[in-house]
């Protein structure tokens, strides 16, 4: 059996040199070479600053914009670093509520979120996505529904036609891949990007 | 449940099928030594690595001996990583300037690498730095892989030799392995996740300016380099603490369906390469419709318990069915499919998390785990608890007609059966042993997320997980404990090895007796009723066991949940 402790030893050490440094490496170099942008984070530029990555998605906030689902990720209390706090979008810390089918804070935040949507649109049903957190806290996507309902909302604090917005949205449904596989969605960030790219050339 | 969905479904049940073939030939002649298309660039590479090691590849170990090189292999394996993990402050690939992993956290993540757990109570993005992300995680990804691999082929062996000590060479397989199967398909597999926008660079984190002038900081890494291998590898350990669900983990619906694919492909070829090597590639396709039959059943029930969502938020007029948790670009139907597939195999990945899906739509990965991951199962691992319940489904049928059983022309004896036990009913004691533990410990309870029945179904998820090496969580029990790092480390060693070490006795036993010709008194095990037989016998073995838990945790929660009621 002690004859098996040196290859046990050399095996090892040569395979981790192998499958550990030189193929991510190599699968670096190559990525960079070939996919740059997508190697990097998908990173979105504006006046020669990072706003963000495409894949990624952001707070927002402001009736001006769409707004992404709400996000369960925590942070650290920027006032006491021994806290964590709620920090929507924190994508230094991916995470998903974690909240159960049964459990009573799940329902009440549903409902508060169901009822300030109900407030700003009562004409159309609320869409399921737009009041449950997504896995991993950064979903940059919602779904086509979830966009139509805050057409009316985003329309009126830029003061422009709801028909405008409309074609907007419809301009950035991505659809299934062949028709099949995935979900229609709407990355709310790129939406957002055109809309002020829209508002600007008015 | 939409027919698009089904249409999914039935289009990724097709594409793996399609792939047991090809691969299944491919590693045939890998494991048999033989030429490959790769052999001209991979042998010399192959011969230096025997050299430098001092490994005859001509010669071959016996059981025992096999099975300790596996273990040796392992130890060195833990060590490197648990001292990575330590000492990852003061190496370099740290741009985030990452500080040394506690103790109990190191031992818990190292133990969970080396089985192939990749249990996450560390948060990738928060605490690893690259280097320990690459040559911790992504070579044991690698190894633990390449492991439960050689160690079905062994088993395989087992049945396929006759009158004989050996069983092949432990260091020639694991090479072979990772040299001709895993990293030719890591390579351009990382590189198509790369362009479906997965990052792969060794800058630091990135700090954005959003379009309301927040700040964000994106963390980043060699992202794509990792995930091919743990999902290739069934390794499921995420780089982000999302796991699959995070965007840079998982960009599209397309990478997403990939992954899947890549979960089942090599565990669902290794049925083929069983019945090439042992002759008739039908009891290969007899296994692996065992397999389908309960995968299928798996998928309907938690698609339909997601599709349908949970009383409380249907109470409130929302449809859609169960988003809390999802991800759009996967929605419902591909977050169902994704659960079922990484817990039927020994994965763990996650593209949606699991704490939040309905009682019985989480209840269905649990099932799967607690059956051993033996639906096309990691791989390896699940070949091999597969062929342990087609012994004891041999046995009873034996016992039904009062013959000695025979399998593929091997008469399986008493120290088969009892070894096919000892393997089966190790992972009960672990995971229902350490639950009633956790249940009546104050400081174990208080890491529960969710009142009710659900915190419970949180415990019981976690032992399950790790003893069944499968690293999917209830995410929201604070697993980062000394309780639980250190119990779920010996769940998952056990679990590993334990299983382990009774399979490899009994591929010793097999390879040891002689072939007997099928005669007409053999139970053909090909067909319809052999198939039924072992379905049956897993269901019944598996369900004695683990349902009084069950029905403690998700079936009690379920009743609760269409009552109404909340916790």
């Amino acid at each position: 059996m002690l004859k098996e402790i040196r290859p046990a030893i050399v095996l090892l050490l040569l395979l981790a040199v192998i499958t550990g440094l030189v193929y991510p490496l190599a699968v670096t170099g190559i990525a960079q070479a070939l996919f740059p942008k997508q190697a990097a984070g998908s990173l979105i530029m504006r006046d020669g600053k990072v706003i963000g990555s495409a894949l990624i998605g952001q707070s927002f906030t402001s009736e001006r914009y769409f707004h992404g689902r709400p996000s369960a990720t925590t942070g650290t209390d920027p006032a006491d670093a021994s806290k964590t706090v709620a920090q929507p979008y924190n994508a230094a810390n991916s995470m998903g509520s974690n909240l159960g089918p049964t459990n009573k804070a799940l329902i009440d935040r549903v409902k508060g979120d169901l009822e300030k949507l109900k407030a700003e649109n009562s004409s159309a049903p609320v869409p399921v996505d737009l009041v449950t957190t997504s896995g991993s806290g950064l979903d940059p996507d919602i779904s086509p529904d979830a966009a139509y309902f805050q057409i009316p909302r985003v329309a009126k604090a830029r003061n422009l036609p709801e028909q405008a917005v409309r074609q907007l949205v419809e301009r950035h449904i991505e659809k299934p891949f062949l028709g099949i596989i995935g979900e229609p969605h709407v990355n709310v960030l790129a939406l957002n990007l055109d809309l002020d790219g829209a508002a600007a050339s008015r | 449940m939409t027919l698009i969905g089904w249409i999914q479904i039935a289009l990724y049940c097709a594409i793996v099928v399609a792939l047991v073939k090809p691969l299944g030939w491919y590693m045939t002649r890998v494991f048999s030594g033989e030429k490959t298309f790769l052999s001209p660039i991979l042998r010399p590479v192959e011969v230096v690595l025997y050299k430098l090691a001092g490994v005859d590849d001509r010669s071959e170990q016996d059981w025992l001996r096999y099975t300790v090189s596996m273990l040796l292999f392992h130890v060195g394996g833990f060590i490197i990583l648990y001292a990575l993990l330590r000492a990852q402050g003061f190496l370099p690939f740290n741009p985030q300037g990452m500080t040394a992993v506690a103790p109990d956290l190191s031992f818990n993540t190292a133990i969970s690498f080396i089985t192939n757990t990749n249990w996450q109570n560390y948060g990738g993005e928060s605490t690893l730095s690259y280097l320990v992300q690459m040559l911790g995680l992504t070579h044991q990804n690698f190894l633990s892989a390449a492991t439960g691999i050689v160690l079905a082929v062994v088993l395989i062996r087992g049945f396929a030799r006759a009158s004989t000590q050996n069983l092949g060479n432990f260091w020639v397989d694991v090479t072979r392995c990772t040299l001709y199967i895993l990293l030719p398909i890591c390579i351009p597999y990382a590189l198509f996740l790369v362009w479906q926008g997965m990052p792969q660079t060794l800058g630091a984190y990135l700090d954005a300016t959003t379009l309301e002038g927040g700040k964000q900081t994106i963390a980043v890494g060699p992202v794509a380099s990792q995930v091919a291998i743990k999902m290739l590898g069934t390794n499921g350990g995420g780089f982000f603490n999302a796991n699959a669900a995070h965007p840079f983990e998982n960009p599209t619906a397309l990478s997403n369906f990939i992954q899947m694919i890549s979960i089942f492909a090599l565990g669902a070829a290794l049925t083929n390469v069983f019945g090439r090597m042992v002759g008739n590639q039908r009891q290969g396709w007899a296994v692996l419709a065992v397999m389908g039959v309960l995968f299928i059943a798996g998928v309907a029930v938690c698609y339909w318990a997601e599709a349908s969502g949970t009383t409380g938020i249907n109470a409130l007029g929302l449809t859609g069915g169960n988003m809390e948790g999802k991800e759009v670009r996967f929605g419902i139907v591909t977050s169902a499919l994704f659960a079922v597939i990484t817990t039927a195999a020994s994965c763990g990945a996650v593209n949606a998390m699991h704490d939040s899906f309905t009682a019985l739509g989480g209840m269905i990965p649990m099932i799967n785990m607690e059956l051993g991951e033996i639906i096309v199962g990691g791989v390896g691992a699940g070949l091999y608890g597969m062929l342990i319940f087609v012994i004891i489904s041999i046995f009873v049928a034996g016992l039904m007609v009062g013959r000695t059983p025979e399998y593929v022309g091997k008469k399986i004896e008493s120290k088969e059966v009892k070894m096919a036990m000892l393997a089966i009913l190790i992972l009960p004691a672990m995971y229902l042993g350490f639950s009633a533990i956790a249940c009546v410990l104050p400081s174990a309870v208080a890491s529960i997320a969710n009142a009710g029945p659900h915190g419970f179904s949180e415990i019981l998820y976690l032992f399950t997980s790790s003893t069944a090496n499968n690293g999917s969580a209830f995410g929201g029990i604070t697993g980062n404990t000394f309780f639980y790092n250190t119990t779920g480390a010996v769940a998952m060693f056990v679990g590993r090895f334990l299983m382990i070490v009774p399979a490899m006795a009994i591929a010793g036993a097999l390879a040891e007796k002689k072939l007997v010709a099928p005669s007409a008194g053999t139970f053909p095990t090909t067909g319809g009723l052999f198939v039924g037989l072992v379905v049956g016998v897993i269901l019944i073995v598996g369900g004695l066991t683990f349902f009084p838990a069950l029905a403690l945790g998700p079936i009690v929660e379920h009743l609760a949940m269409t009552a109404g009621t909340l916790y």
